[in-house]
């Protein structure tokens, strides 16, 4: 049980590693940041293209 | 509070003279810019129709348990997280919700962007959520500086160079510990919290800014 | 008396007259809260967070003999990048960055006052336990003239790089440095037993929490740098982005960062690039905050007709 509440306390997966960089020309960016970056630009299109439904009321 | 309590004394001025009190005045100026159903509404306009109006409330969401988070930093000093678990849990916590309200702020942003947000009088809305996103910046900073591990040497005597060379750096010294910590825990806080209540109390003031009109020059090809 | 403006897209809007529905705040923003409180607890247990420890100068000292005295003998003789930066830390004629004529690091003057030789080197070898050797070598180098304390620190900083560590000891080759080499060889003593970095944060007392004299020297080091740059952290490889290890950073300060990348901030304007960049920022940053003012820019929205996908369920209706 410690030990289960140890490993949920620290972290599951080991991020202290040196990271990955992607190299493009002149830029520069962390595998990290980019996965960060894509995911906000995801949710942004998800959310404005994402049909809004609302339950139909029959209240006026 | 039972209507027969006379130890509170009726709220409403009666007398002429009494509505040119400070006091009545502020409250009447208070109460018909936002009055509670305006402050504390339970309808919307039936053009709030998209999940990217989630993200303010996201990020408020986020807000709320950074502080909860850092509240409870608080509660053990600045170098518990380096000794115990659970500080480094809560350590976590505060760092991941930090995360997710950067992010959930930025995409707010762009919402609130490229619905133009700022018409029909609403432009101190959007200035005063810029002017969040950057007291949140520093509040970032002075976190990282306070850190009390190799991050924040690293990161304090980088960012010297960019507030020294404008000045800056003489009053806010990333370099000072004790200063940093305090800006990070009490005076950036309170900042982003008053700005945002602001922000908020606008929304609720001006309503959510009205579609775009569809004009004929912008519902066929040319803008 | 005022005219009616007239209507601007970009900048009015009519007031809203259609319909209105039920609408429960307070639920949503308590579902948003368990929203992101789970969101929180899942990431935090997941990845957790990162705690490199920081670097002391016993570690430095001991992990790399001759950066520290590389550094330690910069400091002595005024050479080291915090002797020559300028305010608000010493008066350096000429130093300090500019945009144009405005010479704001300059203009504000010296308010974190650090003496490198005193603070760094003479002032903690006077408060450490007095040996002979030591007491003698302080007494002949501060009762010197400067030309041959100069001349003993240049000959010390020009063998250094020849110098080794052999079982432990820093053996720099034979030379003229007078006392010099003692007082690098009992600092380097204090550095590796720990006691230069209490020395040099309590400077004034018992208590310390300002750092600015311990990071600045710290700060001069090569060994700093080295692991700014192991960490992937270093300006010219887009550091300011990045955390240490594989956690996300800051993507938020990409455009800060993307300046120190690419001429001229590189090259000509190379001396004052932190001056220039934040000036550039300043001004972007006012930029994004008056939008609603600015004709063009406040157009991209309508231009772009994101808002159609937005509001087509209105539009539609």
């Amino acid at each position: 049980m410690t030990a289960i509440v140890t490993v949920l306390l620290g972290s599951l997966i080991d991020m202290s590693k040196p990271g990955h960089y992607i190299h493009w020309g002149f830029l520069q960016i962390s595998l990290s940041n980019l996965i960060v970056v894509c995911l906000m630009v995801v949710t942004f299109v998800a959310a404005i293209a994402i049909p809004y439904k609302r339950k139909a009321r029959n209240r006026s | 509070m039972s209507i027969r309590d006379r130890s509170v004394a009726p709220t409403t001025p009666i007398l002429e003279e009494d509505a040119a009190m400070w006091t009545a005045k502020i409250r009447r100026s208070l109460v018909s810019t936002l009055p509670p159903e305006r402050l504390i509404p339970d309808r919307q306009p039936s053009y709030l129709s998209s999940w990217i109006y989630m993200f303010g409330a996201l990020t408020l969401a986020a807000l709320s348990i950074i502080v909860v988070t850092g509240v409870l930093l608080s509660l053990e000093g600045p170098t518990w997280w380096h000794l115990s678990s659970v500080g480094l849990f809560v350590n976590s916590l505060h760092l991941w919700s930090v995360e997710l309200f950067f992010f959930f702020m930025v995409v707010h942003l762009w919402g609130k962007f490229f619905m133009a947000a700022w018409r029909g009088n609403r432009a101190l809305t959007w200035m005063t959520g810029v002017i969040t996103l950057l007291a949140s910046v520093g509040a970032a900073l002075t976190g990282y500086v306070s850190q009390t591990n190799f991050d924040s040497q690293w990161i304090a005597t980088q960012a010297k160079d960019g507030l020294n060379s404008v000045g800056v750096g003489a009053f806010f010294n990333v370099l000072n510990f004790g200063q940093m910590l305090m800006w990070h825990i009490i005076l950036l806080p309170l900042a982003v919290i008053a700005i945002t209540v602001l922000h908020v109390l606008l929304v609720r003031k001006h309503g959510i800014v009205p579609p775009i009109e569809l004009t004929e020059a912008n519902q066929g090809g040319e803008a | 008396m005022s005219k009616q403006r007239n209507y601007n897209p970009d900048r009015d809007v009519s007031p809203w007259r259609g319909g209105y529905r039920p609408y429960d705040i307070a639920k949503e923003l308590t579902v948003c809260f368990v929203v992101v409180a789970v969101l929180t607890i899942g990431l935090a247990i997941t990845f957790g967070s990162p705690d490199d420890k920081a670097i002391t100068i016993k570690q430095w000292s001991s992990a790399d003999q001759v950066d520290f005295a590389t550094t330690a003998i910069s400091e002595l003789d005024g050479t080291s990048g915090t002797a020559t930066y300028g305010a608000p830390y010493n008066h350096v004629d000429g130093a300090g960055q500019k945009i144009g004529p405005i010479a704001l690091q300059q203009w504000v003057g010296v308010h974190h006052p650090v003496d490198p030789a005193r603070d760094f080197v003479l002032g903690p070898l006077s408060t450490t336990p007095q040996s002979p050797a030591l007491d003698s070598a302080l007494t002949r180098f501060q009762g010197a003239s400067p030309s041959d304390q100069a001349a003993w620190e240049a000959a010390y900083e020009k063998a250094i790089p020849h110098a080794k560590v052999i079982n432990g000891k820093l053996i720099v080759p034979p030379g003229p440095y007078g006392p010099v080499q003692v007082l690098m060889a009992h600092l380097t003593a204090m550095a590796t037993t720990g006691a230069l970095d209490t020395s040099i944060v309590q400077g004034s007392g018992f208590y310390g929490t300002d750092y600015t004299k311990s990071l600045l020297f710290i700060g001069d080091s090569g060994y700093l740098a080295n692991q700014g740059a192991d960490h992937h952290l270093s300006g010219d490889q887009w550091g300011m982005m990045n955390d240490t290890g594989s956690y996300p950073g800051q993507p938020w300060l990409w455009l800060y960062t993307l300046w120190y990348q690419v001429p001229p901030f590189t090259t000509s304007w190379g001396d004052n690039a932190d001056a220039i960049v934040w000036a550039l920022m300043m001004l972007l940053t006012l930029g994004l905050l008056l939008i609603p003012f600015i004709p063009g820019l406040r157009s991209i929205p309508r231009w772009t007709r994101v808002y159609r996908l937005i509001w087509r369920d209105h539009y539609r209706s």
